[in-house]
Order: structure tokens, then C-alpha cells, then sequence
């Protein structure tokens, strides 16, 4: 029971977001769940979500792991996925006839590419020691350069049926086919949690390294796992990415989604310092930032242009609301009101604290 | 007693002065290797004028996130912000309502307001400088385009006569295939940098807040514990990184005399690594200001190689990562062989480079 508390406290600030958006848009339009059958398949604004959202949610799977082990960020996550993506059109493209087969080798052949951009990184941070943000701020300049190269040519079409339905829908499923490929890595995200140490471990090394080392845990190949599980994740989003929008555009494929990427983690609750993780957080955060994208441009009939400071604004008072100082002083003041009630002279001013206090926006700090 | 051993002649060379050792001799070799490999262009005194001609707004911002980094955080809206600056100035200019010194004002405002912003919520809020700085980027950008989304050409004469004004130095100079005689010319923005270079430097160096920052990048426990205040250094860091940004975005327009929505796209990237180039790292108390220059210079003239060389742009990109996984390296395995006591590297006392010697003891 405690440790469920634990863990709901943790994701308070990813769930209450999501709450608060939920409201927002039901107060905007009531049929904000509505969703409607197209030959078959399901669309709606949540189906929509989930769909839009699906490459950020396996970045930032790959980025939680990450910045828990090695306490720090790749930012070169979509220059990544854009090169997996062209080793992938590449073999389709030059398979000739495109079958199912085609499509897996290809499929496998750009987790190699992701394996080797792992390998590259990996050898970066955990052997050379360099910071994370940095190593990958090689790929980051140089990464589309080389899928343009990969490509030969600018945005080569990936115009096959095969593609088109793992980019939009099969016929006779009612999910869109990337919801159930997300799902899927999901779930094997955390079968692979559930039965191996590799959260203990990861969580070990990023609180930290030296006494990981002491205790028989080799941070080197811990921070190298991750990167490696991280190039895995850029190929299956550059995957989706480029079977949903059909054609390999090396230039604006998956352009700041580091940034989104990063931004999922932090609303997720985790720490960018490293340390203890939760994926759960993270893909929460993810959905959010996608429904808070689709809210403000719902929301606000403006240029959507103008939608990065609203976004901004959004982030800002949520940190703001989540920043440990806040909740010290809100814990200071239920206690405080606490203890007022229970001396049993609950005095007049004591109405407008607790009416503070009672805002869902604070999360009130656990009590040890 | 060590500490007293610490004051004879014979030091070791801090981690700090090291790294920028390290940067300042890549970017002596090379500027020779650029020399050697197309001496009609690189030996022109004008080149390297140019280098702080063109790039005066990198240089800048750099210098303002050198100081971030130091103290131990990261600033990513400096792009955004210079872009913001860029527009902001150029609309009041276009407007006919604004001066010179009113657009100037109002860039500085502009920096300082964000400074103020970020270095508030990451100093005294405590919230992570990656996520806030990325709100103050996507703010910035936000305010960019809601300002004006058309590229913007600034008319007004008192501001072109601005963006045109160079300083010439007539005794040096390159005689064209003519063989007239054509003078150095040194912009204002280059100006700007020098200043800049010299006070920060400065105040880095011989003031009690440079001192600060460099004892809460190494160890903000033990900084609170000496009495130092610790959030008020942090504030005070961002503010003037904010207020570098602003800065950059005003020689910046008036380097190109008008803004674009695009302008200073992805520079904080680029000052972040002209930093690391220059030897500060991003865990915060080591680095060098003198270094961050050198940093931005060395990208730089690896820039104009490539750009001599003839190669594809998309090379040039890929080439510059390169070099820049060459750097890192290079500067990470001196580190370790250091950090194993089997590097030991001890200058004359005429040679030693002026920065802190709080690594002196380690390793």
C-alpha cells in the first residue's frame, strides 16, 4: 500500500496535467471523447493523440533510460532516427518488389544502423567519459548530412501499400497501426523491466557511479546498455515516422522532438540528474505534451505559429508549480492548517490558507 | 602543509588553464595548418578580422554561456532570445517611432527580462535549467513570430549609416590583382566582442562574483557552506547571459542591417560547443573565459576550411562533427591520463596562464 502511494505521488504531476488539459477541453467542447467510426477504424480527438504521439513516447522511453543512467540527455535522438530511417528506405527502395519480408529486413537492418549509432555514442559517454549532451551534439550537426547522403536525393517516396498501412491503418483493425506498434514496444519495455535488473542497475549507477562500482556493477557497460537501448528506440520512431508520412525527408524528419523528448521526461517527474526513473512517467508526459499541442491549437483560433509561447507559458507554470520550493511551502502550510484544526482553533484566517492548500494544482509533499 | 608546498614556483597547471591550453594550441595549429593549406586567403590579415567580423553575435553569446555553464547550468534560449532581439529591434526601427539608442535599449530590456526570468525560477525556484531555458526558447520563438513572420530590412538612415560603419586600418592591408591597395577594415561588432572579452574576463577573474561562480560550479554544498550565496551567483549568471544574448542580438542586426524569422537559428547549440571546444565543461567549475573565444574561433576556421576546401555543404556538416568528436577526445583523454597521476604537465611561471588554482590539489 505504502509503496502504491510512493508511486502515485510520483506520477501526481504527469496525471494532474493530463487532468487539467481533459478539463480544459471539455469545457472548450463536450464531445472531446467522441470518436467516430471511418471505414472501420476508430478517429477521434484521443485516437488522434495516441497516433501523434506514438514516436515521441518511444523516444522518451529510450531518453528516461538514458538520462537516468548517465544523468544526462541525447539530444541527437532525432538526427538519429532520421539516418535508421534512411538505411530503412534504402533497403525497401531497393528490394524491388516490397513484401511483408522486405519491410521486417528493412525494419532490422535500420535497428542495426540504431545499434551502431548506440555503439558510437555509447563509446562516448561511458568509455571517454564525455557528457551526454555533448557526445551527441556530433550526430546532431553532422546526422542529417550523412541520411542525405544515405538518401542520395531529397525526400525519396516510400509509395507501397505495405507502408502506407503501417502508416496509417490496417484493413479490418479499428487501432491505427502505429497505436498498436506503440503499445507493442511498450509492452516490451516493460516485460524486459519487469524480469530483468536492468531498472536496479540503471537506477544504482545514475544515483551513483563509484558506489555502483564498488558494488559489482560496471557503470561503463550499464551507461553503454542504455545508449544501446536508445538507438533501438530512434529506429522503431524513425520507423513509424517514416512509414506515416510516406516519404524520407532528411531535413525536417522528427526535427525538435529532442526537445519534446526531454520535456517528457522532466513532466514525467523524473529527475535530469540522473537517478531513479519511471517509464510510466514518461510515456504520460509524452501523451501530454501531445494533447497539450492539439489543446492549445484547438483553444487558441491563432496562427499556430504563435503556439510556442503559450506552450512556454504551460511549461513554465508547471515547473514552477512542481519546483521543490513550492512544495515545501506547501507542505509548510497543510501542516500548519493541520495543526490549527487540530488545536481546535480554527480561526478565521486560517479559511483562505486552506483554500490555497486545496488548489489541485499543489501537490502536497509526502510525508516521511 | 600541502597548501604550503602549493605556493612554491614548480604548480601544477590547473584543470581549467589546461583545457584552455589545449583549445588555444588547436586553434594556433590550426589556423598554421589553414595557412599552409591556402596561404592566398589565410595569411590576408582581413581574414581574420572577418572571423570576428561575421561572427561577432556567436562570440558574444558564447562568452555570456561560458558563465552559465561554469556555475553549472545550461542556457538554450540565447538563440531564440538574439532572434527575438533581432525582430523586436527591427520593427521599432521600421516603425519610424524608435532611435537608435531606443532599439539599443530595448535589446538590452529584452536579454535582461529573460535573464531575469530564467535566472529567478533556476536560482531561487530551484527548477532544472534545461527545462526552463527550453521554455524561454519556445517563448522567444513564440514572441518572434506573433511580432512579425516577413523578413524585415531596416531602413532608417541613422541605423544603415550604423550598420555601415568600419573601422579602417590603413597601414594594413592586401594589395588586390590590381595592385590597389586595399585596407583592413574592422566592424563594430568586432569592437563589441573585444570590450566584452576584456570585461568579463575581468570580472571573472578579479571580482569576488567570478570568484563565486567558480566555487558553486565545483561545489554548491561546500560554496553554502564557505558562506557564499549560492542562488544569488546562479541569478546573477543568467542575467547576464540573458543580457549577452541581447547584446549579440543587436550587433547581430547590425552586422546584416535586418532580421528574418530564422536568423540566429540553433546557435545556442553552436555557442555550447564553441564552449566545450574552449574547455569548459558542462558539469560547471572548470573553465576558462579567455576560452570560449578561442573555442568559437577554432569552429570557425574549421568552418572557412571546409568552406575553401570545396567540399559539399553536407560534408561541411559532417566534417565539422568530426573534428568536433576529434576535439572531445582528444580533451577527454588528457583529462584521464591525468586524473591517473601519469600526465604531469608543469609550466615555466612566465608561461602560466592567469584563472583559478582550484584544482590544483586534485588528481
Amino acid at each position: 500500500m505504502r509503496r502504491l502511494k510512493a508511486q502515485v505521488s510520483h506520477l501526481f504531476l504527469p496525471l494532474s496535467v493530463l487532468v487539467i488539459l481533459i478539463i480544459i477541453n471539455l469545457i472548450k467542447g463536450a464531445d472531446y471523447f467522441s470518436i467516430t467510426v471511418v471505414k472501420g477504424a476508430l478517429y477521434g480527438n484521443i485516437p488522434n493523440i495516441l497516433f501523434g504521439a506514438s514516436e515521441l513516447v518511444i523516444l522518451s522511453i529510450g531518453m528516461a533510460l538514458v538520462t537516468a543512467a548517465s544523468q544526462g540527455q541525447d539530444i541527437g535522438i532525432g538526427a538519429g532516427a532520421t539516418i535508421t530511417s534512411a538505411v530503412f528506405v534504402l533497403f525497401v527502395l531497393n528490394a524491388g518488389e516490397v513484401t511483408l519480408l522486405t519491410i521486417l529486413a528493412g525494419f532490422l537492418v535500420s535497428c542495426v544502423a540504431g545499434l551502431v549509432i548506440g555503439v558510437f555514442n555509447g563509446i562516448l559517454v561511458s568509455v571517454f567519459k564525455v557528457q551526454p549532451m555533448v557526445a551527441t551534439l556530433i550526430l546532431f550537426m553532422g546526422g542529417r548530412s550523412i541520411a542525405f547522403m544515405i538518401d542520395g536525393r531529397l525526400s525519396p517516396i516510400l509509395a507501397n501499400d505495405i507502408s502506407n498501412q503501417i502508416g496509417t491503418v490496417i484493413p479490418g483493425v479499428p487501432l491505427q497501426t502505429p497505436i498498436i506498434l506503440t503499445a507493442v514496444f511498450i509492452a516490451i519495455v516493460a516485460v524486459v523491466l519487469k524480469t530483468t535488473n536492468l531498472r536496479l542497475y540503471v537506477e544504482s549507477v545514475g544515483i551513483n557511479p563509484s558506489a555502483a562500482r564498488l558494488n559489482g556493477i560496471d557503470p561503463k557497460k550499464i551507461i553503454f546498455l542504455t545508449f544501446l537501448i536508445m538507438g533501438i528506440c530512434t529506429a522503431v520512431a524513425g520507423f513509424i515516422a517514416v512509414n506515416k508520412a510516406g516519404r524520407h525527408d532528411s531535413v525536417n524528419l522528427l526535427k525538435f522532438i529532442m526537445m519534446d523528448a526531454i520535456l517528457a521526461v522532466a513532466i514525467g517527474g523524473n529527475s535530469l540528474g540522473g537517478g531513479k526513473f519511471s517509464i510510466t512517467g514518461s510515456i504520460i508526459g509524452a501523451y501530454t505534451i501531445e494533447m497539450l499541442n492539439r489543446t492549445l491549437l484547438r483553444l487558441i483560433d491563432v496562427d499556430p505559429a504563435t503556439i510556442p509561447a503559450f506552450k512556454a507559458v504551460f511549461i513554465i507554470i508547471l515547473m514552477v508549480v512542481a519546483s521543490p520550493v513550492v512544495r515545501d511551502f506547501a507542505a509548510k502550510a497543510l501542516r500548519w492548517v493541520r495543526f490549527r484544526a487540530d488545536s481546535g482553533t480554527v480561526p478565521e484566517t486560517g479559511a483562505p490558507d486552506a483554500a490555497v492548500v486545496s488548489d489541485p494544482d499543489t501537490p502536497a509533499k509526502k510525508e516521511v | 602543509m600541502r597548501s604550503l608546498n602549493a605556493a612554491k614556483p614548480k604548480k601544477r597547471l590547473s584543470n581549467s588553464n589546461l583545457l584552455f591550453l589545449i583549445a588555444a594550441v588547436i586553434f594556433v595549429l590550426m589556423y598554421l595548418f589553414a595557412i599552409i593549406s591556402f596561404p592566398g586567403s589565410f595569411l590576408q590579415f582581413q581574414t581574420f578580422f572577418d572571423l570576428f567580423n561575421l561572427n561577432a553575435p556567436l562570440i558574444i553569446m558564447t562568452l555570456g554561456l561560458c558563465i552559465v555553464m561554469i556555475v553549472g547550468g545550461i542556457d538554450i534560449s540565447i538563440g531564440q532570445v538574439c532572434a527575438l532581439v533581432m525582430m523586436a529591434c527591427a520593427v521599432l526601427l521600421e516603425s519610424g517611432l524608435g532611435s537608435v539608442w531606443g532599439a539599443l535599449l530595448l535589446a538590452l530590456g529584452i536579454g535582461i527580462a529573460f535573464g531575469l526570468l530564467q535566472g529567478y525560477l533556476i536560482a531561487y525556484l530551484e527548477i532544472q535549467p534545461f527545462i526552463i531555458t527550453l521554455a524561454g526558447l519556445f517563448l522567444a520563438k513564440g514572441l518572434l513570430t506573433t511580432l512579425h513572420k516577413d523578413p524585415i530590412n531596416v531602413t532608417m538612415p541613422a541605423f544603415v549609416s550604423l550598420v555601415d560603419f568600419k573601422i579602417v586600418i590603413p597601414w594594413l592591408g592586401t594589395e588586390n590583382r590590381l595592385g590597389v591597395f586595399i585596407p583592413c577594415e574592422i566592424k563594430a561588432g568586432a569592437v563589441v566582442v573585444v570590450v566584452l572579452v576584456v570585461l568579463l574576463a575581468a570580472l571573472m577573474k578579479w571580482t569576488r562574483f567570478g570568484r563565486n561562480v567558480y566555487a558553486v560550479g565545483g561545489n554548491e554544498q561546500s560554496a553554502m557552506m564557505l558562506g557564499i550565496n549560492v542562488k544569488r551567483t546562479k541569478f546573477f549568471a543568467y542575467v547576464i547571459c540573458g543580457l549577452t544574448a541581447g547584446i549579440a542580438g543587436f550587433v547581430f542586426i547590425m552586422q546584416i542591417g535586418g532580421a528574418n524569422v530564422g536568423s540566429a537559428a540553433l546557435f545556442e547549440l553552436k555557442a555550447i560547443a564553441s564552449n566545450i571546444i574552449g574547455g569548459t565543461l558542462l558539469n560547471g567549475g572548470v573553465g576558462n573565459l579567455l576560452g570560449s573565444p578561442i573555442g568559437a574561433l577554432t569552429l570557425l576556421v574549421i568552418n572557412e576550411l571546409i568552406r575553401a576546401a570545396g567540399v559539399q555543404s553536407n560534408f561541411q556538416a559532417i566534417v565539422s562533427g568530426l573534428l568536433l568528436y576529434l576535439f572531445i577526445v582528444l580533451q577527454s583523454v588528457v583529462m584521464s591520463l591525468r586524473g591517473r597521476r601519469k600526465f604531469r604537465l608543469v609550466l615555466a611561471p612566465w608561461l602560466r596562464l592567469p584563472g583559478m588554482k582550484k584544482a590544483e590539489n586534485q588528481g
